[in-house]
C-alpha cells in the first residue's frame, strides 16, 4: 500500500431526514455521530480529531466527550466537509491526530437551535450585494445563469432536464424526499421562484446529519467495515460574492479544486466509475461536468440529455437523487461523501455494479469555495 | 411603501468614496497607478499586480446586462417581481445591482442590452447605484 494513505472506516446519516423539529441541530450532529461511530465499531474516547461546520467542533467535542489534539473549524459553506476530509488526511498523515470524527448536522427546515448566516453590512456582500434584494441562495447562486444559457444555447428544457434525471436516481432511494416521475413540463410549469428558475429546479429544504471516520489506511484492516480509501483531494476558493466572479460560465475553484484532487489521485476522468457534484440548483452539475473535465464546456447539457449520467448510462450522476430529489439540509457536501461512501461500500439504494472510483465534488456558498475528494474501495 | 426597508450598506474607510460618490450622484471606479487595471469591488490595492497606488476616478455609468434572475418572492424593501442583475461596465468591472425603470420581465431585460445608471437616494448617507436602460440618442453619440 502507498505510504501515508488514509481512509474512511466510518460513515453514517442521521437516523432521520426530512422534517424533524423534535431534534435540535445539536442533536442532529450528536445522532449522525453516533450512527457513525457505530458503523465503525469505536466510542467517543477513541476519537482524537474533530471537524465540523455550520456549529463549533469544540462544541460538538464537548458534547460528545471527545478530548481532540486536533481540531478544524473550515466553515465555508457546503463544501466545508471535503475539506474536512482533505485536512483530516494531511493531519493523520503529519502525526497530529489518528482518528478524526467530521460531523454535519442541521436543522435546515425546522431551524431548531440553528445560529444565522447573517452578513454584516459592512462586507463585501453587505455593500455590495445585499442592498440589491437577494434573499438566499436561489436568488444570488442562479445569477451566473442566463449568461451561462445564452453564450452556450442552453434551454430551459435542458436545464429542467438536470432535475428530471436525478429524480430517476432517487425513485430507486428508499430514503429521498422526492420519489414521484417528474417531466420537464412539470419542471418548467412548477411555481417561478427566480426567473429563469422554477421550484423542481432547486434544492429541497430539510433537516439532517451526516458523520464520517477517518483514519491511517494500514488501520483499516482493524475495522469490521469495508475502507473507503481517500485517493486524492482538492480545494480552492475564488470570491465571495457571485457577482464578482470572473466567469459566469465556469467556477475558478471548481476547475482548481477537481485539478489538485485528480493529479493526486493519478486519475483521468474516464477512470470515474461514479461522479457526485453538489446541486443546490439544476444548473451546478452543468458547471461540475465540464470544470472537472468530464465534457467541454458547453457540452455539459447535452452529456445530461444524452443520458450519459441517468440511470443505464456511463457516468452515473448525484446517484442519491441528490440535493434536488435526496435532501438538502443548507450544507450538503456531507451528503455527497455519503453516497460516495455507500456506492464504493456497495451498498448504495441504486447501486452502480462493480464502482471502484467515486468522485464527490462540493461547492461553497455561491461558486465561492470548492472541494473535490477522489475515492477507491482498492487499496491505493 | 412597505415596512421594513432593504438591507442598506455600511461603507468603510475602504469604500467610503464610493458610496460618498453614489450620494454625489457619481459613479467612483480605482484604477492602478502602475497597471491601470480598473476594478470593483472597492480596495486601496490593485487587485491584479497588488500596487498600493490606485486612484479613484469617475466612471462613465455605462454598461451592458450581462446576467440577471428575476424574483418572484418575497423580499424586504421589494415589490416582486424584480430584478437582481449584474451589470458588466463599460470600463471593465462586473456590479450588482436592480435594472429598473422598464418592465421586469424576460422580454423587458434583454441579455446585453445597454444600461446607465440610476441613482436612488435611501437616506440621507446611502444613495444605490441601480441601473436602467439607456437612451438611446445618449447612448448612441457616446459609444
Amino acid at each position: 500500500m502507498k505510504q501515508k494513505s488514509v481512509a474512511i472506516v466510518g460513515a453514517a446519516e442521521s437516523t432521520e431526514l426530512g422534517k424533524t423539529p423534535h431534534i435540535s441541530q445539536i442533536q442532529i450532529h450528536a445522532d449522525a455521530a453516533f450512527n457513525t461511530l457505530a458503523d465503525a465499531g469505536l466510542r467517543p474516547k477513541d476519537i482524537d480529531g474533530i471537524a465540523t461546520a455550520g456549529e463549533s467542533p469544540v462544541g460538538i467535542a464537548y458534547y460528545l466527550g471527545i478530548e481532540p489534539k486536533w481540531i478544524d473549524a473550515t466553515s465555508i459553506g457546503g463544501c466545508s466537509f471535503m475539506l474536512h476530509v482533505r485536512h483530516a488526511a494531511a493531519a493523520i498523515n503529519e502525526g497530529l491526530c489518528s482518528t478524526v470524527l467530521i460531523t454535519h448536522g442541521e436543522s435546515g427546515r425546522s431551524q431548531v437551535g440553528r445560529g444565522g448566516f447573517a452578513r454584516a453590512a459592512s462586507s463585501l456582500n453587505g455593500q455590495f450585494e445585499l442592498p440589491y434584494g437577494p434573499t438566499g441562495p436561489p436568488t444570488m447562486f442562479t445569477i451566473p445563469v442566463l449568461r451561462y444559457m445564452k453564450d452556450y444555447g442552453v434551454s430551459e428544457e435542458q436545464l429542467a432536464t438536470v432535475a428530471v434525471i436525478q429524480r430517476e436516481w432517487a425513485a430507486m432511494n428508499p430514503r429521498a424526499s422526492f420519489r414521484d416521475p417528474i417531466t420537464v413540463a412539470d419542471v418548467l410549469e412548477s411555481t417561478m421562484i427566480a426567473y429563469p428558475f422554477r421550484k423542481l429546479m432547486c434544492c429541497l429544504v430539510t433537516d439532517g446529519g451526516g458523520a464520517l471516520i477517518l483514519t491511517a489506511a494500514e488501520r483499516a484492516k482493524d475495522f469490521d467495515t469495508r475502507p473507503v480509501y481517500v485517493l486524492g483531494t482538492g480545494e480552492s476558493s475564488e470570491s465571495p460574492m457571485v457577482s464578482q466572479m470572473d466567469d459566469f460560465s465556469t467556477s475558478r475553484a471548481f476547475r482548481v479544486s477537481g485539478r489538485l484532487a485528480f493529479d493526486e489521485a493519478g486519475i483521468a476522468t474516464s477512470d470515474v466509475d461514479h461522479l457526485m457534484v453538489y446541486d443546490a440548483f439544476a444548473h451546478l452539475p452543468l458547471y461540475g461536468l465540464a470544470d472537472l473535465g468530464f465534457c467541454d464546456r458547453g457540452e455539459a447539457a447535452a452529456f445530461i440529455e444524452d443520458r450519459r449520467t441517468a440511470p443505464g448510462g456511463l457516468l452515473p450522476l448525484n446517484t442519491n437523487g441528490g440535493g434536488l430529489s435526496y435532501m438538502h439540509s443548507g450544507m450538503y457536501g456531507m451528503y455527497a461523501l455519503q453516497e460516495s461512501v455507500r456506492q464504493l461500500r456497495g451498498v448504495a439504494p441504486a447501486q452502480v455494479k462493480g464502482a471502484r472510483i467515486s468522485v464527490a465534488h462540493g461547492v461553497g456558498g455561491m461558486f465561492s469555495a470548492a472541494g473535490t475528494i477522489v475515492m477507491s474501495n482498492d487499496p491505493p | 411603501m412597505p415596512e421594513i426597508k432593504r438591507a442598506l450598506p455600511q461603507p468603510t474607510p475602504e469604500t467610503r468614496h464610493f458610496w460618498d460618490g453614489a450620494r454625489d450622484g457619481e459613479l467612483r471606479l480605482q484604477r492602478c497607478d502602475d497597471c491601470a487595471h480598473v476594478y470593483f469591488p472597492p480596495r486601496p490595492f490593485c487587485p491584479e499586480c497588488a500596487s498600493r497606488s490606485v486612484s479613484v476616478f469617475q466612471a462613465s455609468g455605462r454598461g451592458t446586462l450581462h446576467s440577471y434572475v428575476i424574483n418572484h418572492r418575497p423580499a424586504p424593501g421589494f415589490d416582486p417581481p424584480y430584478s437582481i442583475a449584474v451589470v458588466k461596465l463599460d470600463e471593465g468591472p462586473k456590479m450588482l445591482t436592480n435594472v429598473v425603470n422598464t418592465p421586469q420581465t424576460p422580454e423587458a431585460l434583454e441579455l446585453d442590452m445597454d444600461l446607465e445608471v440610476h441613482f436612488e437616494k435611501m437616506t440621507d448617507e446611502i444613495t444605490l447605484p441601480l441601473f436602467q436602460p439607456a437612451d438611446p440618442n445618449r447612448a448612441k453619440s457616446n459609444r
